[in-house]
């Protein structure tokens, strides 16, 4: 249970996902389970695809017709709550927040973990993306087998040499 | 001795915010930390913080700190004096500082006490050894001064702190295997927890440290589970191989300076401890002496600016500055904070403005 | 325990100071409190306290609670969290309330 452990359910997280059609293109899949004063995701994101009212408290709803995957909520949410996920031939692909050095590089295998911390397979890193506007957060872009859409949240902390 | 038309203890959000609108009024500020650099708890605040685009949403609180001091640093009106701890407080407005060793007295018009908190401790065997150290205390090591506090650090308390001093010590390298809560759920935002539990943090509701095991410093720590009553229940321990353990277990207003001045006090549970009493425009029961921030009672950064902002202009009125549109000013300013404060999360910060009388 | 790389924070390289724990020549750097200095090196044991001469080391890191306290250039109970790390300086473990 989320409230005891931080790990939502299976149920949870598939309520903020689409309809796996609609994944065919890139969409902001939002977890933030709880009322929080709290609007970045909001007030960033250039398509007004998340929407929270004059009470900041309020869930943030996603207009998925809206968004266009583009991930910039996903650097600007304070909670690390947002990742943008896309399905397609077989695949996941999935743009994380990520805020650990060293950075992964292109191409590199990495292990991708579910919501409770645990492997639970292999990825690949399509693209890194770190600007001067994401501020420290960097855009990892991983590729991995589509069985993994609901369970795929992050990757393993890379250790430095 | 030295007078001064307004002195502001503590130059952390709350009292960083308080000193910009009393400087565009036009007043004389004069601003004493006892730390050698401004910001109080921004300074080490390395993670994007929540709230609105007015609180700076979205931005960390290292930067959300430079933004703050840029805005007021240069001023004419403006002196400050780090490195100065205020010793003393006495009815007539009159503080006593110490720097280094140097002891003066200073009298101010307006006095506000913006001096934040301080943190709890917990009682367990051997909680006096070295290794055991608060949360704010990792903090400080690792983000300051860039030192790690451990390799491997059990977290004790589940509030935001514990949370986010569980993610800056994995950002910092250091391994974060256990982070234990006494209560029955998370205290702090779920968001938060949940970013640490998937990178691998195992976070354990109903369970404490029973004693910290080690000769010179810690080498492990037992833990235990808890009953209803948080009661260790005996048979349930485990051994927590580590190097360090972090408490993150609460704050308590630095209410002490009020006190010792005499102003009326009441202990709160629900704003952590001994608060003053105060009114909307955060006045002390002293004659022009306010406060804000995290001594009127424990919040957040977001909320410590704001409430600054409401006793900086409250001053700046009482004064006789003029200032434009100041009524709808300060009613934007209580909207915004009753809005921060409307959630599940902003429950107990309400009751206990209720039990202070501030409505 | 100097972190060396951090995703948001720089360290930059700053200028070695060294001093002495115990008779024992050590260094840290510019910017360094005692306390952070030491903690670098891995002493994490600072003084021994008054009636049962426990072990201690620092808690708050800010001056508040006077666990750090330690011998430095012979002065007794110097808080060592605030008190900056300059060149030379002789530190001391603290045996109690600070006899020599
Ligand atoms: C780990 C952590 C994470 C947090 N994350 C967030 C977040 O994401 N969002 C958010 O909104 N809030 C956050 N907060 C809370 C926020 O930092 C505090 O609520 C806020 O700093 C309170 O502001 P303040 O100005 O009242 O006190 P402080 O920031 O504590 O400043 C008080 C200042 O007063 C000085 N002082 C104290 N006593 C004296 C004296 N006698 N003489 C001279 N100077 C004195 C101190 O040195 C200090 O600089 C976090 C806090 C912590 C510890
Ligand atoms: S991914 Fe881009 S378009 Fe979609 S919600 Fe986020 S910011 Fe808006
Ligand atoms: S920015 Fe992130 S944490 Fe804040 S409300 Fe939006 S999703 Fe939740
Ligand atoms: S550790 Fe608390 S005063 Fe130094």
């Amino acid at each position: 249970m989320i409230e005891k452990t931080g790990v939502p359910s299976l149920e949870q997280v598939k309520q903020e996902f689409p309809d796996k059609v609609v994944l065919k293109k890139p969409k902001a899949i939002i977890e933030c389970y709880k009322e929080i004063p709290c609007n970045p995701c909001h007030t960033s994101c250039p398509f007004d695809a998340i929407f929270i009212p004059e009470d900041i408290n309020v869930r943030p709803k996603i207009d998925f017709d809206k968004c266009t995957g583009c991930g910039i909520c996903v650097y600007n949410c304070p909670g690390l709550a947002i990742m943008v996920t896309q399905i397609k031939e077989g695949k996941i692909l999935m743009k994380i927040p990520y805020e650990f050095t060293p950075l992964p590089k292109v191409d590199q295998t990495v292990n991708v973990v579910n919501r409770a911390g645990e492997k639970i397979s292999e990825g690949i890193v399509r693209k890194v993306q770190l600007s001067e506007k994401q501020n420290k957060t960097a855009l990892i872009h991983i590729e991995l087998d589509e069985k993994y859409a609901y369970e795929a949240i992050t990757i393993e902390v890379l250790h430095g040499s | 001795m030295r007078r001064v038309e307004v002195a502001i203890i503590g130059s952390g959000p709350a009292g960083l915010a308080a000193a910009k609108p009393l400087l565009d009024a036009g007043a004389k500020v004069l601003m004493i930390d006892r730390s050698d650099m401004l910001g109080g708890q921004l300074t080490k605040q390395t993670h994007m913080f929540f709230g609105s685009e007015k609180q700076h949403a979205s931005k960390r609180g290292i930067d959300i700190l430079k933004l703050m001091v840029d805005e007021i640093q240069y001023h004419e009106n403006l002196t400050v004096l780090t490195e100065t701890t205020v010793v003393g407080l006495y009815q007539d407005r009159v503080i006593s500082c110490v720097k280094h060793d140097e002891y003066f007295k200073i009298q101010a018009d307006y006095i506000l006490v913006a001096s934040g908190a301080s943190e709890k401790s917990l009682p367990f065997e051997n909680n006096d050894l070295p290794g055991v150290y608060a949360a704010g205390a990792v903090q400080t090591l690792m983000n300051v001064y860039g030192v790690k506090p451990g390799e491997r650090v059990l977290m004790i308390g589940s509030g935001n702190i514990g949370l986010i001093v569980s993610y800056q010590l994995m950002q910092a390298g250091v391994e974060v295997p256990m982070l234990l809560e006494a209560a029955d759920t998370i205290g702090g935002y779920l968001v938060h927890a949940s970013k640490i539990r998937r990178l691998g943090v195992d976070i354990r509701t109903n369970m404490s440290v029973k004693r910290a095991i080690g000769k010179a410093s810690v080498e492990a720590a037992e833990i235990w589970r808890l009953d209803k009553h948080w009661q260790g229940i005996p048979g349930t321990e485990e051994i927590v191989p580590c190097d360090t353990i972090c408490l993150s277990v609460g704050l308590a207003p630095l209410t002490e300076l009020l006190q010792q001045a005499g102003a009326d006090i009441k202990y709160v549970r629900e704003l952590g401890g001994n608060v003053p009493i105060i009114n909307k425009k955060y006045q002390t029961s002293l004659e022009n002496v306010y406060t804000c921030g995290d001594v009127a009672g424990i919040e957040e950064a977001s909320s410590a600016m704001i409430s600054g902002e409401i006793a900086g202009l409250e001053i700046a009125r009482s004064a006789g500055y003029k200032i434009d549109n100041i009524d709808q000013h300060i009613s934007r300013l209580h909207d915004d904070l009753t809005n921060l404060r409307n959630g599940p999360h902003g429950e107990k910060i309400r009751i206990g403005l209720e039990k202070v009388g501030v409505k | 325990m100097r972190i060396n790389k951090h995703p948001i924070l720089d360290f930059p390289e700053r200028k070695k100071v060294s001093f002495t724990f115990n008779g024992k020549k050590l260094f840290g750097y510019e910017g360094d409190t005692i306390a952070s200095a030491l903690h670098a090196q891995g002493i994490k044991h600072l003084s021994d306290s008054i009636h049962k001469k426990r072990p201690r080391g620092f808690y708050c890191a800010i001056g508040n609670c006077a666990s750090c306290n330690m011998i430095v250039d012979g002065v007794p109970n110097v808080r060592t969290c605030i008190t900056p790390l300059k060149e030379g300086v002789d530190v001391r473990k603290q045996d109690g309330k600070g006899r020599f």
